[in-house]
């Protein structure tokens, strides 16, 4: 055999090992269906891809298109998926509660900027004071579900079901029943764009919280803490950790997300309507873990795969909106494209589809010698 | 088969994948009598129950029951049921929310109707004549642990059952609960039922039962009536040592270099614990390695753990070096540099989805601090050294540690607990299930760590590693503290005799 055949191989065998490892990376699903996607509508209707510089009704330049609608909308999403990764992680369970919890948020921010009057002139106080409001009142939610369950052991779900059904009448009662609406311009700039820049504003705020999470994960022992008591909680105490400070901590976390996203969320319309905003995000964000490949029953967690998980579901949200699928059947759609992403990446599938690819891979081998 | 007997086990064999868990064992049980299956952790006791009522089919032996000439093969524990081999587990299994009435005979009932009716009126004559304190109508979860347990023998035995297995069933019921099991027992085998016992409290085998069968390793020991084999006989029958054999010498080690009247690294005073352990005193010297001893289920376990902070502790004072300190949880017990291996360490010890690497350096990362962590390549070099200096086989530092074999999970625990450098080691049971060669290596390990000046408490369930590394042994019994020997002392009959208790010559 000459040098060059020989190369050729190992080139060819180093080629399928660099596949073999890449199939049997977590973010390999999220990232695979996000291409399909991609590919899909590069097929369907090129179009799709179009980004344009138009002008907003108030004159400023803003970039528009499908690509920018799905960025900007998956901004929530992204950012409930980071705090709801370390809860899955550290609890081996899900907070079904953000939907409510960012309604609560949302409210608070209005109230405050409101004060007494709905539909007020001038805002009462600085944007800046709301929203810190709001995350202090949101981790205060985030520490009771996480007190329920890290130190009345109830399951996540449960009792984040107490705040689930409550949330919502009581985002209601912080504006007793009223639908404030903020009618200065600058509110909407955190769920719109600022005037001068072309992107949404919520594309800025998510990446910020991704870098700021990065870094929390890079500088602490975030990651290393959440697992350890996802996986083995009695061995991690045993080794000094206090298992119910990281869930009672993770749960906090998910209560900042929760007060980022509902400002977005309000921002947006600079109005609230109690029983809509953010209606079944909570799913949304849990399905973001899994698709992210992450193990809901806790332990071990990819970041970025939940985060692009995230981004997945707008993908595809937005997808079959272009499509002019009936947005009633929107559901339906999504459900058969998470079975299957859901199923393709079970541990139980992926092992099998990896011996498979031995087999055939030894097939493969074995006519190549007997030809040889 | 032989006269008298219900259930006769023929050479049976189970092997599972590179163990050899029952090598040939005889196991005969005869008509209304009590028999005890004796035997330490791994001796096969359990896989023995399990082949009998059809958890796992056998490799080889023949199984023959009272009224069949040939021998039976037994799928299932339904069938097994249905042959008259009823069995009671430690945990009970039955249903809470539901009467003890409906418990008995759930599952039983012919047909889509039921005659609740009738079924009570049955339910409450066979507790009455056997004596159990409860009501047909009563739901089962508010009736005493021990209640329950009877009326899980009642179900076994309405079911005309030849053999009743009881496995632990004494392990959670307090003494006077544990009275009324036995008389139960004692009504049951006068009506002809043969009982097999399995439990690890040597009082009660001594008060109830008529014969032992001893297994250890897997292979039969023997079978005895239980007038002729006095506990200490049991106690060494038990763990495989004959106590007669004095050829044990305590090896010269470095036990003349302790100084003894030195202050105590760790000194413990009338430290209680919640676990069901006797306060008890306890001091450890610079370089000293020692041990607790005990059978299963005596406390050893416990005390070390209230030493570490691992379970609640409820008073007692502790001085480390001679300061008053304060150990309530295990970070503090970390942070006055001791260290504790646990027992079970796939509950206790691994994360077993976490990577070899970061199994190692987790506990010196929690004492360096949550918001401290270390560096990518700190880790990778800790990881590495260790890996090296235990001669750990695994693929990389990034393997996740529940993909390595037993023995090699143990040395990963080792290495995280000596790279948190402490004082004080403790190691419970780190020779248990692996392999001759690891278990010399970590008791090696052990008296080269006590020479650099370490003190290490050292448990194990072999007399003979313990009589090899330790200087003194704390006995243990019954969750109390026996004894303490040294010295001369230090020898096979002395240590199971203090074991055994009671009868010691």
């Amino acid at each position: 055999m000459s040098t060059s055949q020989k190369d050729l191989k190992l080139k060819k065998r180093s080629f399928s090992a660099f596949l073999g490892n890449m199939v049997r990376q977590q973010l390999f699903i999220p990232v695979a269906a996000l291409l399909i996607l991609v590919l899909f509508n590069l097929i369907m209707d090129p179009s799709f891809f179009k980004i344009e510089l138009g002008h907003n009704s108030a004159g400023d330049p803003v970039l528009s298109g499908y690509l920018i609608t799905i960025i900007d909308y998956a901004s929530e999403l992204a950012i409930l998926a980071i705090g709801m990764t370390l809860v899955t992680s550290a609890s081996g369970g899900q907070d079904i509660s953000v939907g409510a919890a960012m309604a609560i948020a949302g409210s608070v921010v209005l109230r405050v900027l409101c004060g007494n009057n709905p539909r007020p002139e001038h805002m009462q106080t600085s944007i800046i004071v709301a929203f810190l409001i709001a995350v202090l009142v949101s981790m205060c939610f985030g520490a009771f579900n996480g007190m329920l369950v890290a130190f009345f052991k109830i399951q996540p779900m449960v009792a984040t079901l107490i705040l689930y059904t409550a949330g919502r009448s009581i985002a209601a009662w912080i504006n007793k029943n009223k639908l404030p609406v903020i009618s200065d311009p600058s509110f909407g700039y955190f769920g719109n764009s600022i005037p001068g820049i072309p992107l949404p504003t919520p594309i800025f705020i998510a990446v910020i919280c991704m870098i700021i999470i990065a870094v929390v994960l890079k500088f602490t022992n975030l990651r290393l803490y959440s697992q350890s008591v996802g996986i083995n909680s009695s061995s991690s105490r045993l080794n000094g950790i206090n298992p119910q400070m990281v869930k009672f901590l993770t749960f906090v976390i998910l209560g900042v997300c929760v007060a980022v996203a509902g400002f977005i969320k309000v921002s947006r319309l600079s109005t609230i309507n109690y029983s809509v905003i953010a209606k079944d995000i909570e799913m949304d964000a849990i399905l973001a873990v899994a698709l992210g490949g992450n193990s809901l029953g806790g332990g071990k967690f990819n970041m970025k795969a939940s985060i692009i998980g995230a981004y997945v579901i707008q993908f595809l949200t937005t997808t079959l909106t272009k499509f002019k699928v009936n947005s009633t059947a929107i559901p339906a759609y999504k459900a058969v494209v998470v079975i299957i992403l859901v199923v393709l990446s079970a541990p139980i599938v992926r092992e099998k589809m990896g011996t498979l690819r031995k087999k055939l891979a030894r097939s493969k081998g074995n006519v190549g010698k007997e030809v040889a | 088969m032989e006269t008298g007997a219900v259930l006769e086990m023929r050479g049976i064999c189970k092997y599972f994948p590179g163990v050899r868990a029952l090598e040939q064992v005889d196991f005969t049980l005869r008509e209304g009598e009590i028999h005890a299956l004796m035997g330490e952790n791994g001796a096969g006791k359990s896989t023995l129950i399990k082949v009998l009522t059809g958890v796992y089919p056998k490799d080889g032996g023949e199984i023959r029951l009272k009224g069949s000439d040939k021998p039976v093969h037994i799928r299932s524990p339904q069938e097994a049921q249905n042959m008259g081999i009823s069995t009671v587990y430690q945990e009970i299994t039955l249903c809470p929310n539901l009467t003890v009435a409906e418990n008995m005979y759930i599952g039983r009932t012919k047909g889509p109707l039921t005659n609740w009716r009738k079924i009570n009126n049955d339910a409450g004559k066979l507790l009455d004549s056997l004596g159990i304190p409860a009501l047909p109508a009563q739901q089962l979860g508010s009736c005493s642990i021990a209640v329950q347990q009877m009326v899980a023998i009642a179900r076994a035995v309405d079911m005309e059952c030849k053999v009743l297995i009881l496995d632990e069933p004494t392990s959670s019921l307090d003494e006077q609960e544990v009275e009324k099991l036995f008389k139960l027992m004692r009504d049951l085998k006068e009506k002809g039922v043969g009982i097999i016992f399995v439990t690890h409290f040597l009082e009660q085998v001594y008060e109830v039962c008529d014969r032992i069968t001893v297994l250890r390793d897997g292979t039969l020991v023997g079978e005895y009536v239980i007038e002729d084999l006095p506990r200490v006989q049991l106690v060494s029958k038990m763990l495989g040592k004959d106590f007669d054999d004095m050829a044990d010498i305590k090896s010269e080690s470095d036990t003349d270099k302790i100084d003894y009247n030195s202050t105590p690294v760790y000194e413990a005073k009338k430290l209680a614990g919640t676990t069901g352990i006797k306060p008890f005193d306890f001091s450890i010297h610079k370089g000293e390695v020692n041990g607790f001893t005990g059978l299963l289920g005596s406390g050893r376990s416990e005390c070390v753990r209230a030493i570490f902070g691992a379970d609640k502790v409820s008073g007692g004072t502790v001085m480390m070096n001679g300061k008053k300190v304060k150990i309530n949880k295990p970070l503090d017990a970390m942070k006055n540099g001791i260290s504790y291996l646990p027992e079970d360490r796939k509950r206790d010890g691994i994360v077993g989805d976490l990577s070899v690497r970061d199994n190692i350096i987790l506990a010196l990362q929690v004492m360096k601090g949550f918001f401290r962590p270390f560096s990518r390549a700190q880790a990778e070099a800790f990881a590495d050294e260790y890996i090296k200096l235990l001669s750990i086989k695994t693929a990389s530092s990034e393997t996740p540690i529940k993909s390595l074999s037993g023995g090699n999970q143990q040395k990963v625990i080792l290495a995280r607990w000596l790279l948190a450098n402490p004082v004080y080691l403790i190691l419970d049971e780190p020779t248990r299930g692996i392999d001759i060669g690891t278990k010399v290596e970590i008791q090696k390990l052990v008296l080269k760590l006590a020479a650099e000046g370490k003190s290490v408490t050292f448990i194990s369930s072999e007399i003979d590693e313990m009589i090899r590394t330790c200087s003194r042994l704390v006995v243990m019994r019954d969750g109390k503290v026996v004894g303490e020997l040294s010295g001369n002392d230090l020898n096979q009959n002395k240590i199971m005799a203090t074991i055994a208790g009671g009868e010691s010559k």
